[in-house]
């Protein structure tokens, strides 16, 4: 088994769904930042069999996890800090979500238009519903 | 500054008010002749419509106004691919409002975010058309006095009619009003509709097969077409378009007082031996249409009669 160190300050983004690191890595712009940065891929798992898990050394200043919920609604969020997990959080579903969920909708003005950002809202929280704002298509996220 | 986009864009308040000026305009359409003189109308229809867009821009002369526009994407930049984004911001310099219809969802909504004058929804695929629920509001209103209190059946295609997601929107936020669902298997109310109206606002409905066993109970019978364009198969609209044809022996099962609504073009749906029924009522929501329209266009330009 492949070994990453411990982190002493910093923040596991753990649970994610086996190969679905990479979107994350890319939409949280991990690549702009400096410090150290561990993606596993394909780490075993009691729970999921398989994950992926991100490993980020130091803090993600002003950045909203939550949106993370609507990527990947099993995601966990621990916050180390001095070798320890000092805060274990589940991402919220996010009220509306810009570029995250795209509307598969043939019908949609998204399937045309251009530049058109895809903005869907939260329509139904308890059953992970969103909706696009444009063509109101319900996509489910849990 | 408003834009009409979804039918509930307008509270209930706001709709009776809309209401009330167009029934003031079918009594005194004079004082109304020159309320938009100077005022421009842009009609940007992407796909054909007869009906729609005349009724628009009879609607902007009928008040002084002037109209512009082009009547198919063929005819547009869209041919050239320009965006709906880029054309509502150029257009917007040149009208004062405007009527789009698309054949893609949400397009008159992105308009909307772009331009600088009102937008009016002429119809988005097979989303939202909320002047046509506004004409059938007002049909509905003048001719049978109220909105409330009523059984209303639709029947045909209610899988992708939107005048029919549309129009159950609109009347499930008044009193007492029951819904009756005449549809082949194939062309259900959609669960959406179903789920996040009907359920959630507690309006009684009933979904049937036959239209001999909901025309009896009927206060208003809401005719649709089983559209060919909305279908990816043409065999499946071969085979559903015909399933009900109203016609004089089922209409001797209907109330005296029933109304028959379509929001028209009508194919073979309703026999032509109807029209002649005093309950027949579709070619005078059309008329209804021109008047509900003026009044919108007043409403979104603030103009009143002197």
């Amino acid at each position: 088994m492949l070994n990453i160190g411990g982190l002493n300050h910093g923040i596991v983004i753990d649970h994610i769904k086996a190969g679905g690191a990479m979107k994350i890595y890319t939409y949280l712009n991990l690549e702009k930042l400096d410090c150290s940065v561990a993606i596993i891929k394909n780490a075993r798992s009691n729970k999921m069999g398989k994950k992926d898990i991100i490993k980020i050394e130091g803090t993600l200043n002003g950045l909203d996890l939550d949106v993370l919920g609507a990527l990947d609604h099993k995601i966990t969020i621990n916050i180390i800090e001095d070798g320890v997990i000092k805060e274990k959080k589940n991402p919220k579903l996010p009220e509306r979500v810009e570029n995250i969920l795209i509307c598969k909708n043939p019908r949609c003005i998204t399937s045309i238009e251009r530049n058109l950002p895809h903005v869907f809202k939260l329509s139904d929280r308890n059953n992970g519903v969103y909706r696009c704002i444009y063509c109101e298509q319900a996509l489910e996220v849990r | 500054m408003k834009h009409i986009i979804s039918p509930t864009d307008l509270t209930v308040s706001e709709l009776n008010e809309l209401l009330d000026l167009a029934e003031a305009i079918i009594q005194n359409p004079k004082k109304y002749a020159n309320v938009c003189h100077g005022k421009k109308l842009a009609t940007l229809f992407y796909e054909p419509s007869t009906r729609t867009r005349l009724s628009f821009e009879a609607a902007m002369l009928n008040l002084g106004g002037n109209i512009l526009g082009f009547s198919s994407a063929d005819s547009s930049s869209a041919a050239k691919g320009e965006s709906v984004a880029d054309t509502i911001r150029v257009i917007s310099s040149y009208a004062d409002i405007c009527a789009i219809r698309h054949p893609k969802e949400g397009a008159p909504l992105v308009a909307s975010l772009y331009s600088s004058i009102p937008v009016i929804n002429a119809g988005d695929g097979g989303h939202n058309h909320p002047t046509q629920t506004l004409t059938d509001l007002l049909t509905i209103k003048n001719l049978k006095g109220r909105l409330n209190h009523l059984t209303v059946g639709f029947c045909g295609d209610l899988m992708f009619g939107r005048t029919v997601h549309s129009l159950i929107g609109a009347l499930a936020r008044y009193d007492h009003i029951k819904f009756v669902m005449i549809s082949p298997e194939e062309l259900r109310i959609p669960t959406y509709i179903r789920e996040e109206i009907l359920d959630q606002n507690h309006i009684p409905y009933e979904e049937v097969r036959r239209l001999e066993d909901a025309i009896p109970k009927l206060d208003i019978l809401y005719m649709t077409r089983v559209q060919k364009e909305r279908f990816f198969n043409e065999e499946e609209y071969i085979r559903l378009k015909d399933t009900y044809i109203l016609d004089a022996k089922k209409m001797t099962l209907a109330k005296e007082d029933m109304l028959v609504l379509h929001p028209l073009p009508r194919v073979n749906e309703i026999a032509p031996e109807v029209d002649n029924d005093p309950r027949a009522v579709y070619f005078k929501q059309a008329q209804f249409g021109v008047y509900v329209r003026m009044a919108l266009i007043m409403k979104l330009l603030e103009v009143e009669a002197c």
